[in-house]
């Protein structure tokens, strides 16, 4: 287990110099003048080699990624040229609203992912399973924009049950983050009202958000499941007088959430990054909509931040979901 | 009145391709004590048999088409979902084939030991019994079955034991219930020789100990006929032939088990060269009428091919289903 826990921790100290090479890369290949947006529209040529020098920018390619790396190292993610800011502090101001609105849709998109997926598989063939897979292929299949358009429409201007757009009301007062997550701080606070407001806001892009997400864990866990509740050791256990609730939640499903948990570890990452489009149609504060104004304006050190901080998620979560792996499966853990 | 009592049982699988029959008219019976075995060719319908008395087999595919098994007296095949539970493990046990597919790979043999045990107290309605007291039933359970360190093996799971360790952790759950009919699905073919003749004398052991009565499944003659004092031969989803162990080997009056005993070499008798039977099973889509042997016996005759012969006593509980079987 040991040595199985240090592959994959390496394998993802690898993969995190990758990202930081294409972030890199990326940012350099992109077909814009970083030094001229800094300078200003008004700006004359030696204006902008003045500020290309004060950047870095008139290095060769090889020291300013040394110099990226290394500030990297000391949590130092480079300034904004638009608005002169910390990149690495504007991070941690938007960060906090996309977790909070990923972890929302995540935990929707298990817990009704994967209990449509264990009742359509022990409905299989019925009229319950047909319905909950052309749900699942049209959650697939529907884009997230038009889709958070049509919610916003509906729920939003003309049953008007829920707001249209934003984290908060414009005229509410959070109180200074304390985990930075408003659900959390609201409830830590004891503020029933302002936790029923975030969850109001909360509800519509995180529900688009995770759609995608829950058809797919409800798509791999239904097909697991049928395959675990045909399996030989659950006709012994039914043969030995298991009840059917132990067979069904504990027997069957333990063995349909290795595939499971892939499958949510993988959409962990997509819906990190189509925060990008959801934050945007609902104009949610957080580093999907921050990567999209920047990326509009042209200035790339937050997108390469944003892609960053996405990757290192993404990373961390599937480390998660391999350390998870070794406590469902002894097989591994005695490997 | 008979522990066991199969009568004119009929099973069909309706499939895409169509009805396949693949029991039809089984009758059997099983007194309190008695060891029953059962052989026949892999797909003559002898698991889906055993299976049908605790009704594991699923459905849809699988569908009764007629008949009744009685146990106790009850018809298991008209028994509501709850009663079914109440003798699933508690008054019938079933043993399987392959240890290493039977039981759940991640879950510890102690939980699985503990889920049957508690699903079969639930099933009867008592009280919830403290965990501690569960684990101690199942830690004495593996040590009745010859398994050393109990108490270690329930925090193990199934990848950390050899097949026939398994297979004894099988037994083990299998008795947590105290049945009185033990059901064993060629408890052996998985396993190495010599645990194969461990398990089965493990077995015979503890059905001479508890009184237990045995059907012992498989497709070995030589298993079957070393553990079981009445053997039933099965044949394309018919029993053929059913007769006390000696008087089977010693006698055999229908073409497919005189068949199945000169098949088996003799060690002792290089001279005898063991004979195969020619053909194959037929498809049970499309099952031959009247004597489904028929399309492979020497002596088939206008009757084997349009009448089903029934079993009859030919000599005192020696029954044989065949048109052409006389009493010597």
């Amino acid at each position: 287990m040991l040595v199985y826990l240090l592959r994959r921790i390496a394998l993802a100290g690898l993969m995190l110099f990758g990202l930081v090479c294409l972030t890199f890369a990326i940012a350099n290949l992109a077909p814009s003048d970083p030094a001229a947006l800094a300078a200003g529209p008004d700006a004359g040529r030696s204006q902008i080699e003045q500020v290309r020098r004060e950047y870095g920018l008139d290095r060769p390619l090889p020291e300013q990624f040394l110099r990226y790396v290394s500030d990297l190292v000391q949590g130092e993610f480079g300034r904004s040229v638009a608005t002169g800011r910390s990149v690495g502090r504007d991070l941690a101001r938007y960060f906090p609203a996309t977790l909070e609105l990923c972890l929302v849709a995540m935990a929707f998109g298990m817990v009704a992912g994967i209990s449509l997926g264990m009742l359509s598989a022990l409905f299989k063939d019925r009229w319950l399973d047909h319905v909950t897979r052309i749900f699942a292929v049209s959650g697939i299949a529907l884009p997230p924009f038009w889709f958070g358009l049509l919610l916003q429409l509906g729920f939003a201007a003309w049953l008007g049950w829920l707001p249209t757009s934003g984290r908060i009301g414009v005229s509410t007062d959070p109180g200074d983050p304390i985990t930075g997550l408003l659900l959390v701080d609201s409830l830590l606070r004891g503020n029933g009202p302002l936790f029923v407001q975030c969850l109001s806001y909360i509800a519509l892009p995180a529900l688009v958000l995770s759609l995608p997400c829950l058809a797919s864990i409800l798509r791999v866990n239904r097909s697991e499941m049928v395959e675990a509740l045909r399996a030989d050791y659950i006709t012994a256990a039914r043969a030995h007088g298991v009840s059917r609730w132990r067979l069904v939640t504990v027997h069957a499903l333990k063995n349909a959430m290795l595939p499971t948990l892939a499958i949510i570890g993988l959409r962990w990452g997509w819906m990190m990054s189509s925060t990008v489009l959801v934050e945007t149609v609902f104009d949610w504060p957080g580093i999907g909509l921050y990567a999209v104004s920047s990326a509009i304006a042209g200035d790339f050190k937050p997108v390469m931040g944003v892609t960053l901080i996405i990757g290192l998620n993404f990373m961390l979560v599937n480390l998660i979901v391999d350390l998870l792996y070794g406590v469902l499966d002894p097989r591994l853990r005695h490997a | 009145m008979s522990l066991l009592e199969i009568r004119d049982y009929r099973l069909a699988f309706d499939t895409f391709d169509g009805t396949v029959h693949v029991l039809d008219g089984i009758d059997l019976s099983l007194g309190a004590g008695e060891t029953l075995g059962i052989v026949g060719e892999t797909g003559c319908g002898k698991s889906v048999l055993a299976r049908s008395l605790l009704r594991l087999n699923e459905s849809p595919p699988a569908r009764v088409v007629s008949g009744a098994i009685l146990f106790e007296g009850e018809d298991v095949l008209a028994l509501p979902e709850a009663a079914m539970r109440r003798l699933r493990g508690r008054r019938i046990a079933m043993v399987f084939q392959d240890p290493a597919s039977y039981l759940n790979p991640l879950l510890a043999i102690g939980t699985q030991m503990e889920d049957a045990i508690r699903g079969q107290e639930a099933a009867l309605g008592g009280a919830v019994r403290p965990r501690r007291a569960i684990r101690a039933q199942a830690a004495g359970l593996l040590a009745s079955v010859g398994l050393a360190e109990p108490q270690r093996l329930l925090a193990s799971h199934p990848h950390q034991l050899s097949g026939g360790m398994r297979q004894r952790v099988l037994i083990a759950m299998a008795l947590a219930g105290g049945p009185a009919l033990l059901v064993a699905d060629e408890p052996t073919t998985a396993l190495d020789v010599t645990v194969q003749a461990q398990v089965l004398a493990l077995i015979a052991g503890l059905v001479a100990e508890k009184g237990l009565a045995l059907m012992l499944i498989s497709h070995d003659l030589g298993v079957v006929t070393a553990s079981c004092a009445r053997v039933a031969v099965m044949y394309a989803g018919t029993v053929v032939e059913e007769a006390p162990t000696a008087s089977l080997l010693a006698r055999p009056m229908h073409p497919y088990a005189q068949g199945l005993i000169v098949a088996v070499p003799d060690l002792d008798n290089p001279a005898h060269k063991p004979r195969g039977i020619p053909g194959s099973i037929p498809n049970l889509l499309t099952p031959p009428a009247g004597c489904r042997f028929h399309p492979r016996c020497d002596r088939a005759s206008e009757i084997c091919r349009s009448t089903k012969p029934a079993l009859r006593a030919l000599a005192p509980d020696h029954r044989v289903a065949c048109h052409h079987a006389e009493a010597s």
